[in-house]
Protein backbone atom coordinates (compact mmCIF):
# COMPACT_ATOMS: atom_id res chain seq x y z
CA UNK A 1 0.00 0.00 0.00
CA UNK A 2 2.33 2.50 0.87
CA UNK A 3 4.98 1.33 -1.43
CA UNK A 4 1.99 1.87 -4.15
CA UNK A 5 1.70 5.48 -2.77
CA UNK A 6 5.25 5.91 -3.29
CA UNK A 7 4.80 5.28 -7.14
CA UNK A 8 1.26 7.27 -7.45
CA UNK A 9 2.00 10.04 -5.60
CA UNK A 10 4.62 11.34 -7.78
CA UNK A 11 3.32 10.56 -10.64
CA UNK A 12 0.07 12.44 -9.94
CA UNK A 13 1.52 15.32 -8.95
CA UNK A 14 3.96 15.30 -12.64
CA UNK A 15 -0.03 14.71 -14.50
CA UNK A 16 -1.03 17.52 -12.46
CA UNK A 17 2.11 20.17 -13.50
CA UNK A 18 2.07 18.78 -16.95
CA UNK A 19 -1.80 19.59 -16.76
CA UNK A 20 -1.49 23.11 -15.80
CA UNK A 21 1.59 23.70 -18.22
CA UNK A 22 -0.62 22.11 -21.19
CA UNK A 23 -3.66 24.79 -20.42
CA UNK A 24 -1.42 27.57 -20.06
CA UNK A 25 -0.15 27.59 -23.64
CA UNK A 26 -3.61 26.00 -25.08
CA UNK A 27 -5.75 28.20 -23.39
CA UNK A 28 -3.68 31.05 -21.88
CA UNK A 29 -2.36 31.70 -25.07
CA UNK A 30 1.27 30.89 -24.79
CA UNK A 31 2.80 31.49 -27.62
CA UNK A 32 4.18 27.99 -28.92
CA UNK A 33 7.50 29.03 -30.83
CA UNK A 34 8.32 30.25 -26.63
CA UNK A 35 6.97 27.58 -25.12
CA UNK A 36 5.81 24.29 -26.39
CA UNK A 37 3.01 22.41 -25.07
CA UNK A 38 3.13 18.65 -23.52
CA UNK A 39 1.95 17.23 -26.37
CA UNK A 40 3.57 19.26 -28.82
CA UNK A 41 6.94 17.96 -27.16
CA UNK A 42 5.67 14.25 -27.40
CA UNK A 43 5.11 14.55 -30.86
CA UNK A 44 8.16 15.73 -31.59
CA UNK A 45 9.87 12.83 -29.73
CA UNK A 46 7.13 10.36 -32.13
CA UNK A 47 8.37 12.51 -35.76
CA UNK A 48 11.70 13.44 -34.78
CA UNK A 49 12.74 9.96 -33.05
CA UNK A 50 15.18 8.95 -36.00
CA UNK A 51 17.29 12.11 -35.73
CA UNK A 52 16.76 11.77 -31.84
CA UNK A 53 17.76 8.33 -31.77
CA UNK A 54 20.70 8.81 -33.63
CA UNK A 55 21.78 12.17 -31.77
CA UNK A 56 21.12 10.43 -28.64
CA UNK A 57 23.56 7.21 -29.42
CA UNK A 58 26.80 9.81 -29.51
CA UNK A 59 25.39 11.32 -26.69
CA UNK A 60 25.27 7.96 -24.72
CA UNK A 61 28.18 6.92 -25.89
CA UNK A 62 30.02 9.87 -24.42
CA UNK A 63 27.62 9.58 -21.32
CA UNK A 64 29.07 5.81 -21.05
CA UNK A 65 32.90 6.56 -21.60
CA UNK A 66 33.11 9.53 -19.23
CA UNK A 67 31.50 7.80 -16.79
CA UNK A 68 33.80 4.86 -17.04
CA UNK A 69 36.72 6.98 -17.39
CA UNK A 70 35.61 8.90 -14.33
CA UNK A 71 35.05 5.57 -12.35
CA UNK A 72 38.57 3.84 -13.37
CA UNK A 73 40.39 7.72 -12.28
CA UNK A 74 38.32 8.17 -9.30
CA UNK A 75 38.60 4.82 -7.73
CA UNK A 76 42.35 4.91 -8.72
CA UNK A 77 42.97 8.19 -7.17
CA UNK A 78 40.67 7.54 -4.09
CA UNK A 79 42.96 4.54 -3.48
CA UNK A 80 45.81 6.13 -3.71
CA UNK A 81 45.03 8.77 -1.63
CA UNK A 82 43.81 6.07 1.12
CA UNK A 83 46.83 4.66 1.25
CA UNK A 84 49.49 7.79 1.42
CA UNK A 85 49.36 10.72 3.46
CA UNK A 86 51.74 12.58 1.01
CA UNK A 87 49.37 11.63 -1.47
CA UNK A 88 46.55 13.15 0.40
CA UNK A 89 48.05 15.90 1.55
CA UNK A 90 49.26 17.14 -1.88
CA UNK A 91 46.41 16.05 -4.23
CA UNK A 92 43.33 16.87 -1.94
CA UNK A 93 43.46 20.24 -2.57
CA UNK A 94 44.06 20.43 -6.10
CA UNK A 95 40.90 17.68 -6.39
CA UNK A 96 38.76 19.95 -4.70
CA UNK A 97 40.33 23.41 -6.82
CA UNK A 98 39.43 20.93 -9.78
CA UNK A 99 35.80 21.60 -9.13
CA UNK A 100 36.23 25.27 -8.87
CA UNK A 101 37.07 25.26 -12.81
CA UNK A 102 34.13 26.42 -15.16
CA UNK A 103 33.45 23.60 -17.18
CA UNK A 104 32.13 25.02 -20.17
CA UNK A 105 35.02 27.33 -20.55
CA UNK A 106 37.40 24.63 -20.08
CA UNK A 107 35.36 22.77 -22.88
CA UNK A 108 36.45 24.89 -26.01
CA UNK A 109 39.78 24.81 -24.94
CA UNK A 110 39.89 20.88 -24.52
CA UNK A 111 38.11 20.86 -28.25
CA UNK A 112 41.46 23.13 -29.58
CA UNK A 113 43.80 20.51 -28.02
CA UNK A 114 42.03 17.23 -28.74
CA UNK A 115 39.48 17.92 -31.65
CA UNK A 116 36.05 17.67 -32.49
CA UNK A 117 35.91 13.80 -31.64
CA UNK A 118 34.65 12.00 -28.70
CA UNK A 119 37.37 12.26 -26.59
CA UNK A 120 37.34 15.85 -25.62
CA UNK A 121 33.80 15.02 -24.68
CA UNK A 122 34.68 12.16 -22.70
CA UNK A 123 37.30 14.51 -20.79
CA UNK A 124 34.62 17.19 -19.56
CA UNK A 125 31.94 14.21 -18.60
CA UNK A 126 35.27 12.19 -16.64
CA UNK A 127 36.15 16.05 -14.81
CA UNK A 128 32.66 16.90 -13.80
CA UNK A 129 31.46 13.20 -12.05
CA UNK A 130 35.07 11.98 -10.86
CA UNK A 131 34.61 14.39 -8.16
CA UNK A 132 31.76 12.73 -6.46
CA UNK A 133 32.84 9.55 -6.40
CA UNK A 134 36.78 10.40 -4.91
CA UNK A 135 34.99 11.90 -2.32
CA UNK A 136 32.22 9.46 -1.62
CA UNK A 137 35.00 6.46 -2.10
CA UNK A 138 37.13 8.10 0.39
CA UNK A 139 35.01 9.16 3.11
CA UNK A 140 33.62 5.71 3.11
CA UNK A 141 37.08 4.16 3.42
CA UNK A 142 37.81 6.71 6.43
CA UNK A 143 34.51 5.32 7.75
CA UNK A 144 35.56 1.98 8.15
CA UNK A 145 35.28 1.01 11.97
CA UNK A 146 39.26 1.46 13.48
CA UNK A 147 38.49 -1.39 15.87
CA UNK A 148 37.98 -4.17 12.63
CA UNK A 149 41.80 -2.89 11.38
CA UNK A 150 42.83 -3.61 14.67
CA UNK A 151 41.23 -6.77 14.65
CA UNK A 152 42.83 -7.70 11.73
CA UNK A 153 46.19 -6.65 12.66
CA UNK A 154 45.77 -9.32 15.68
CA UNK A 155 45.15 -11.75 13.15
CA UNK A 156 48.65 -10.91 11.38
CA UNK A 157 46.81 -9.00 8.13
CA UNK A 158 49.30 -7.50 5.87
CA UNK A 159 48.23 -3.96 4.96
CA UNK A 160 46.97 -4.68 1.37
CA UNK A 161 44.71 -7.57 2.56
CA UNK A 162 43.09 -5.52 5.38
CA UNK A 163 42.63 -3.39 2.16
CA UNK A 164 40.92 -6.05 0.25
CA UNK A 165 38.97 -8.06 3.15
CA UNK A 166 37.73 -5.07 5.23
CA UNK A 167 38.10 -1.42 3.98
CA UNK A 168 37.51 -2.50 -0.04
CA UNK A 169 33.99 -4.32 0.39
CA UNK A 170 32.78 -1.63 3.49
CA UNK A 171 33.70 0.96 1.36
CA UNK A 172 31.41 0.31 -1.73
CA UNK A 173 28.11 1.40 -0.90
CA UNK A 174 29.72 4.89 -0.47
CA UNK A 175 31.03 4.21 -3.94
CA UNK A 176 27.73 3.30 -5.47
CA UNK A 177 26.68 6.67 -3.96
CA UNK A 178 29.37 8.21 -5.37
CA UNK A 179 29.04 6.76 -8.53
CA UNK A 180 24.84 7.57 -8.76
CA UNK A 181 25.58 11.30 -8.51
CA UNK A 182 28.36 10.82 -11.38
CA UNK A 183 25.92 9.75 -13.43
CA UNK A 184 23.17 12.30 -12.88
CA UNK A 185 26.08 15.15 -13.76
CA UNK A 186 27.27 13.17 -16.12
CA UNK A 187 24.40 14.11 -18.69
CA UNK A 188 25.24 17.79 -18.03
CA UNK A 189 28.86 17.42 -18.66
CA UNK A 190 27.78 16.04 -21.85
CA UNK A 191 25.40 18.36 -22.88
CA UNK A 192 28.36 21.12 -21.82
CA UNK A 193 30.79 19.09 -24.21
CA UNK A 194 28.05 19.10 -27.23
CA UNK A 195 26.95 22.75 -27.17
CA UNK A 196 30.59 23.98 -27.26
CA UNK A 197 30.86 25.42 -31.06
CA UNK A 198 32.26 22.85 -33.32
CA UNK A 199 30.23 19.70 -32.20
CA UNK A 200 28.36 18.57 -35.51
CA UNK A 201 26.23 15.87 -33.37
CA UNK A 202 24.96 14.46 -30.23
CA UNK A 203 21.39 15.95 -28.39
CA UNK A 204 23.39 19.02 -26.97
CA UNK A 205 24.30 19.67 -29.86
CA UNK A 206 20.59 19.02 -31.50
CA UNK A 207 19.39 21.37 -28.98
CA UNK A 208 21.33 24.17 -30.00
CA UNK A 209 20.62 24.07 -33.57
CA UNK A 210 16.58 23.76 -33.05
CA UNK A 211 16.95 27.57 -31.22
CA UNK A 212 17.40 29.20 -34.11
CA UNK A 213 15.40 27.17 -36.66
CA UNK A 214 12.23 27.87 -33.98
CA UNK A 215 11.97 24.09 -33.74
CA UNK A 216 10.91 24.53 -29.70
CA UNK A 217 8.92 21.38 -29.39
CA UNK A 218 12.42 19.60 -30.80
CA UNK A 219 14.50 21.52 -27.62
CA UNK A 220 12.04 20.38 -25.33
CA UNK A 221 12.32 16.90 -26.42
CA UNK A 222 16.00 17.15 -26.69
CA UNK A 223 15.83 18.06 -22.87
CA UNK A 224 13.06 15.61 -21.79
CA UNK A 225 15.25 12.59 -23.92
CA UNK A 226 18.73 13.49 -21.42
CA UNK A 227 16.92 13.79 -18.12
CA UNK A 228 15.18 10.56 -19.29
CA UNK A 229 18.36 9.13 -19.39
CA UNK A 230 20.06 10.80 -16.16
CA UNK A 231 17.03 8.99 -14.58
CA UNK A 232 17.64 5.28 -16.05
CA UNK A 233 21.37 5.79 -15.21
CA UNK A 234 20.53 6.89 -11.61
CA UNK A 235 17.88 3.47 -11.38
CA UNK A 236 20.46 1.51 -12.95
CA UNK A 237 22.75 2.17 -10.46
CA UNK A 238 20.31 1.52 -7.82
CA UNK A 239 19.17 -1.85 -9.15
CA UNK A 240 23.18 -2.54 -10.22
CA UNK A 241 23.40 -1.68 -6.01
CA UNK A 242 21.27 -3.39 -4.51
CA UNK A 243 21.96 -6.58 -6.82
CA UNK A 244 25.58 -6.39 -5.66
CA UNK A 245 25.32 -5.55 -2.21
CA UNK A 246 22.68 -7.13 -0.51
CA UNK A 247 24.02 -6.91 2.62
CA UNK A 248 24.35 -3.38 3.00
CA UNK A 249 20.21 -3.04 2.59
CA UNK A 250 19.25 -6.31 5.10
CA UNK A 251 17.91 -4.70 8.74
CA UNK A 252 19.51 -5.93 11.56
CA UNK A 253 18.64 -9.36 12.78
CA UNK A 254 17.43 -8.10 16.36
CA UNK A 255 17.41 -5.75 18.84
CA UNK A 256 20.23 -6.78 21.16
CA UNK A 257 22.79 -5.10 19.58
CA UNK B 1 45.40 -26.24 11.25
CA UNK B 2 45.15 -24.51 13.94
CA UNK B 3 47.81 -24.35 16.20
CA UNK B 4 46.41 -24.56 19.70
CA UNK B 5 48.82 -25.48 22.07
CA UNK B 6 48.24 -28.79 24.07
CA UNK B 7 47.27 -28.01 27.51
CA UNK B 8 50.08 -28.12 29.56
CA UNK B 9 50.69 -27.73 33.57
CA UNK B 10 50.25 -23.89 34.68
CA UNK B 11 53.54 -22.79 34.39
CA UNK B 12 54.60 -19.14 35.07
CA UNK B 13 58.02 -18.83 33.20
CA UNK B 14 56.46 -20.78 30.04
CA UNK B 15 55.31 -19.82 26.91
CA UNK B 16 52.25 -18.60 25.94
CA UNK B 17 51.57 -16.49 28.96
CA UNK B 18 51.43 -12.79 29.53
CA UNK B 19 53.15 -10.17 31.69
CA UNK B 20 52.69 -6.89 31.99
CA UNK B 21 55.42 -5.08 34.15
CA UNK B 22 54.62 -1.81 35.70
CA UNK B 23 53.68 -0.37 33.02
CA UNK B 24 52.29 3.36 31.49
CA UNK B 25 50.57 4.70 28.74
CA UNK B 26 49.10 8.05 28.02
CA UNK B 27 47.05 9.37 25.27
CA UNK B 28 47.77 13.31 25.11
CA UNK B 29 47.09 15.07 28.53
CA UNK B 30 45.00 11.63 29.67
CA UNK B 31 46.50 8.47 31.71
CA UNK B 32 45.14 5.67 30.78
CA UNK B 33 47.48 3.45 32.75
CA UNK B 34 49.84 4.01 35.74
CA UNK B 35 51.59 1.33 37.31
CA UNK B 36 49.48 -1.41 36.04
CA UNK B 37 51.14 -4.93 36.57
CA UNK B 38 49.69 -8.42 35.85
CA UNK B 39 50.60 -12.07 34.83
CA UNK B 40 48.55 -14.33 33.50
CA UNK B 41 50.37 -18.04 33.38
CA UNK B 42 49.90 -19.92 30.17
CA UNK B 43 46.20 -21.32 29.73
CA UNK B 44 45.26 -19.45 32.76
CA UNK B 45 42.16 -17.17 32.51
CA UNK B 46 42.68 -13.99 34.26
CA UNK B 47 39.95 -11.60 34.50
CA UNK B 48 40.10 -8.09 34.62
CA UNK B 49 37.89 -5.76 36.04
CA UNK B 50 37.40 -1.79 36.98
CA UNK B 51 35.21 0.85 36.64
CA UNK B 52 34.98 2.18 33.01
CA UNK B 53 37.63 3.99 31.67
CA UNK B 54 40.10 2.92 34.23
CA UNK B 55 42.12 1.61 30.94
CA UNK B 56 41.06 -2.06 30.34
CA UNK B 57 40.94 -1.21 26.56
CA UNK B 58 44.26 -0.12 26.66
CA UNK B 59 45.70 -2.83 28.30
CA UNK B 60 44.22 -5.57 25.91
CA UNK B 61 45.59 -3.86 22.87
CA UNK B 62 49.01 -3.39 24.84
CA UNK B 63 49.30 -7.18 25.35
CA UNK B 64 48.67 -7.50 21.59
CA UNK B 65 51.03 -5.41 20.66
CA UNK B 66 48.41 -2.72 19.12
CA UNK B 67 50.71 -0.38 21.18
CA UNK B 68 53.51 0.27 23.05
CA UNK B 69 53.83 1.37 26.53
CA UNK B 70 55.29 5.02 27.51
CA UNK B 71 57.10 2.86 30.00
CA UNK B 72 57.48 -0.55 32.00
CA UNK B 73 57.25 -3.55 29.56
CA UNK B 74 54.48 -6.02 28.50
CA UNK B 75 55.95 -9.68 27.35
CA UNK B 76 53.48 -11.23 25.57
CA UNK B 77 52.81 -14.49 23.75
CA UNK B 78 51.03 -13.82 20.51
CA UNK B 79 47.27 -12.51 21.09
CA UNK B 80 44.41 -12.11 19.26
CA UNK B 81 41.60 -9.73 19.95
CA UNK B 82 38.26 -10.37 20.37
CA UNK B 83 36.62 -6.93 20.34
CA UNK B 84 33.99 -5.59 22.37
CA UNK B 85 31.38 -5.48 19.58
CA UNK B 86 31.13 -8.19 17.65
CA UNK B 87 32.06 -6.44 14.49
CA UNK B 88 31.20 -9.27 12.37
CA UNK B 89 31.72 -8.34 8.21
CA UNK B 90 27.89 -7.73 7.33
CA UNK B 91 28.99 -9.16 3.49
CA UNK B 92 30.41 -11.81 4.83
CA UNK B 93 28.19 -15.29 5.68
CA UNK B 94 28.80 -16.63 9.34
CA UNK B 95 31.01 -19.41 8.37
CA UNK B 96 33.35 -17.08 6.05
CA UNK B 97 33.30 -14.31 9.03
CA UNK B 98 34.42 -17.25 11.08
CA UNK B 99 37.18 -18.29 9.30
CA UNK B 100 38.38 -14.71 8.52
CA UNK B 101 41.86 -14.77 10.71
CA UNK B 102 42.45 -17.86 8.63
CA UNK B 103 42.04 -15.53 4.80
CA UNK B 104 44.04 -12.93 6.70
CA UNK B 105 46.88 -15.01 6.57
CA UNK B 106 46.13 -16.06 2.88
CA UNK B 107 44.11 -19.02 3.39
CA UNK B 108 41.90 -19.31 0.48
CA UNK B 109 37.77 -19.09 1.02
CA UNK B 110 37.11 -22.88 0.90
CA UNK B 111 40.72 -24.16 3.05
CA UNK B 112 39.36 -21.50 5.74
CA UNK B 113 35.52 -22.70 5.24
CA UNK B 114 36.94 -26.05 5.78
CA UNK B 115 38.46 -25.45 8.95
CA UNK B 116 35.55 -23.03 10.38
CA UNK B 117 32.80 -26.15 9.07
CA UNK B 118 33.58 -28.24 12.11
CA UNK B 119 34.08 -25.06 14.77
CA UNK B 120 30.39 -24.13 13.76
CA UNK B 121 28.74 -27.54 13.91
CA UNK B 122 30.43 -27.27 17.28
CA UNK B 123 29.45 -24.01 18.68
CA UNK B 124 25.67 -24.69 18.09
CA UNK B 125 25.74 -22.98 14.69
CA UNK B 126 24.64 -25.94 12.13
CA UNK B 127 22.59 -24.17 9.45
CA UNK B 128 23.50 -20.62 9.78
CA UNK B 129 27.16 -21.03 8.00
CA UNK B 130 25.76 -19.39 5.08
CA UNK B 131 23.66 -16.57 6.72
CA UNK B 132 24.93 -13.11 6.78
CA UNK B 133 25.27 -11.77 10.38
CA UNK B 134 21.78 -9.63 10.20
CA UNK B 135 20.22 -13.14 10.15
CA UNK B 136 21.93 -14.07 13.04
CA UNK B 137 21.05 -13.50 16.85
CA UNK B 138 23.23 -11.46 19.05
CA UNK B 139 24.37 -15.03 21.08
CA UNK B 140 24.77 -16.66 17.91
CA UNK B 141 27.14 -13.61 16.18
CA UNK B 142 28.98 -13.35 19.33
CA UNK B 143 29.59 -16.80 19.04
CA UNK B 144 30.80 -16.30 15.75
CA UNK B 145 32.98 -13.55 16.85
CA UNK B 146 34.86 -15.69 19.48
CA UNK B 147 35.29 -18.67 16.87
CA UNK B 148 36.67 -15.91 14.21
CA UNK B 149 39.57 -15.05 17.27
CA UNK B 150 39.99 -18.58 18.00
CA UNK B 151 40.76 -19.39 14.54
CA UNK B 152 43.67 -16.83 14.33
CA UNK B 153 45.27 -19.81 16.47
CA UNK B 154 47.02 -17.63 18.41
CA UNK B 155 48.40 -18.81 22.45
CA UNK B 156 46.49 -15.76 23.44
CA UNK B 157 42.96 -14.51 23.43
CA UNK B 158 42.29 -11.07 24.16
CA UNK B 159 38.45 -10.98 25.23
CA UNK B 160 36.79 -7.30 25.55
CA UNK B 161 33.97 -7.38 27.31
CA UNK B 162 32.73 -10.21 24.81
CA UNK B 163 28.83 -10.09 26.53
CA UNK B 164 28.37 -6.55 27.48
CA UNK B 165 26.21 -5.96 24.51
CA UNK B 166 23.93 -9.21 25.26
CA UNK B 167 20.69 -9.19 27.13
CA UNK B 168 21.15 -10.81 30.33
CA UNK B 169 19.89 -14.12 29.79
CA UNK B 170 21.90 -14.24 26.59
CA UNK B 171 24.46 -13.38 28.43
CA UNK B 172 24.22 -16.00 31.45
CA UNK B 173 24.20 -18.26 28.84
CA UNK B 174 27.02 -17.48 26.72
CA UNK B 175 28.83 -17.07 30.32
CA UNK B 176 28.08 -20.55 30.68
CA UNK B 177 29.29 -21.80 26.81
CA UNK B 178 31.97 -20.04 27.02
CA UNK B 179 33.14 -21.65 30.48
CA UNK B 180 32.71 -24.90 28.68
CA UNK B 181 34.81 -24.29 25.79
CA UNK B 182 37.65 -22.71 27.40
CA UNK B 183 38.02 -25.93 29.93
CA UNK B 184 38.93 -28.03 26.26
CA UNK B 185 40.98 -25.21 24.67
CA UNK B 186 44.37 -24.39 26.24
CA UNK B 187 44.74 -20.79 25.94
CA UNK B 188 45.95 -17.86 28.05
CA UNK B 189 42.70 -15.87 28.50
CA UNK B 190 42.89 -12.23 29.25
CA UNK B 191 39.23 -11.17 30.03
CA UNK B 192 38.44 -7.77 30.49
CA UNK B 193 34.78 -7.28 31.72
CA UNK B 194 32.87 -4.70 33.84
CA UNK B 195 30.78 -7.81 34.92
CA UNK B 196 32.65 -8.87 38.58
CA UNK B 197 29.84 -11.45 38.47
CA UNK B 198 31.55 -13.00 34.95
CA UNK B 199 34.82 -12.78 36.18
CA UNK B 200 34.13 -14.87 38.49
CA UNK B 201 32.44 -17.65 37.72
CA UNK B 202 34.95 -17.52 33.97
CA UNK B 203 37.99 -16.66 35.37
CA UNK B 204 41.21 -18.28 37.30
CA UNK B 205 42.44 -15.42 38.89
CA UNK B 206 40.34 -11.99 39.23
CA UNK B 207 42.56 -8.69 38.63
CA UNK B 208 40.60 -5.73 40.22
CA UNK B 209 41.58 -2.56 38.60
CA UNK B 210 41.32 1.35 40.19
CA UNK B 211 39.65 3.96 38.68
CA UNK B 212 42.10 6.40 35.70
CA UNK B 213 44.79 6.00 35.76
CA UNK B 214 44.35 2.35 35.88
CA UNK B 215 46.07 0.00 37.68
CA UNK B 216 45.92 -3.46 39.27
CA UNK B 217 44.52 -2.68 43.10
CA UNK B 218 43.88 -6.48 44.10
CA UNK B 219 44.17 -10.11 42.85
CA UNK B 220 41.48 -13.03 43.77
CA UNK B 221 42.31 -16.50 43.39
CA UNK B 222 39.21 -18.17 42.27
CA UNK B 223 40.09 -22.21 42.98
CA UNK B 224 36.09 -23.27 42.71
CA UNK B 225 35.93 -26.21 40.21
CA UNK B 226 33.55 -25.91 36.99
CA UNK B 227 31.10 -25.45 36.00
CA UNK B 228 30.44 -22.57 38.38
CA UNK B 229 26.81 -20.91 38.73
CA UNK B 230 26.31 -17.19 40.01
CA UNK B 231 24.02 -18.28 42.82
CA UNK B 232 26.76 -20.48 44.29
CA UNK B 233 27.71 -19.47 47.54
CA UNK B 234 31.29 -19.30 46.97
CA UNK B 235 30.89 -17.12 43.51
CA UNK B 236 28.91 -15.03 45.55
CA UNK B 237 31.53 -14.57 48.35
CA UNK B 238 34.61 -14.11 45.98
CA UNK B 239 32.17 -11.58 43.92
CA UNK B 240 31.41 -9.53 47.06
CA UNK B 241 35.42 -9.51 47.95
CA UNK B 242 35.79 -8.39 44.29
CA UNK B 243 33.10 -5.66 44.29
CA UNK B 244 34.85 -4.66 48.26
CA UNK B 245 38.18 -4.33 46.20
CA UNK B 246 36.38 -2.56 43.53
CA UNK B 247 35.27 0.53 46.28
CA UNK B 248 31.82 -0.96 46.36
CA UNK B 249 29.54 -1.15 49.54
CA UNK B 250 28.15 -4.49 49.68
Amino acid sequence: MRRARRVVLPLLLLALLLGIWELYVDVGGADPDILAAPHQIVSAIYTDRALLWSNFLVTAQEVLFGILAAAVAGLALAILIHFSWILRTATYPLVVASQTIPIPMLAPLLMLWFGFGIFPKVIVIALISFFSIVVATLDALAAVDPELIKLMRTFDAPRWRIFREIELPAALPGVFTGAKIAVAVAVIGAVIGEMTGGSNAGLGYLFLQSIPQLLTAREYATVVILSLFAIALFALMTVAERRALPWAYESRGDLAR
Amino acid sequence: MIEAPVKEPRDLDGPGGVQVEVVSRSFGEVQALAGMSMRVAPHQVVAVVGPSGCGKTTLLELICGLQRPDAGSVRAAPAALMPQRDLLLPWLSAIDNAGLALRARGASRAQARAVAAPWLERFGLSGFERSRPAALSGGMRQRVSFLRTLLAGKPVLALDEPFAALDAITRTEMQGWLSHVLESEARTVVLVTHDVEEAVVLADRVVVMSGRPGRAVAEIAVELTRPRHRTDAAVVTLRERALAALGVDV
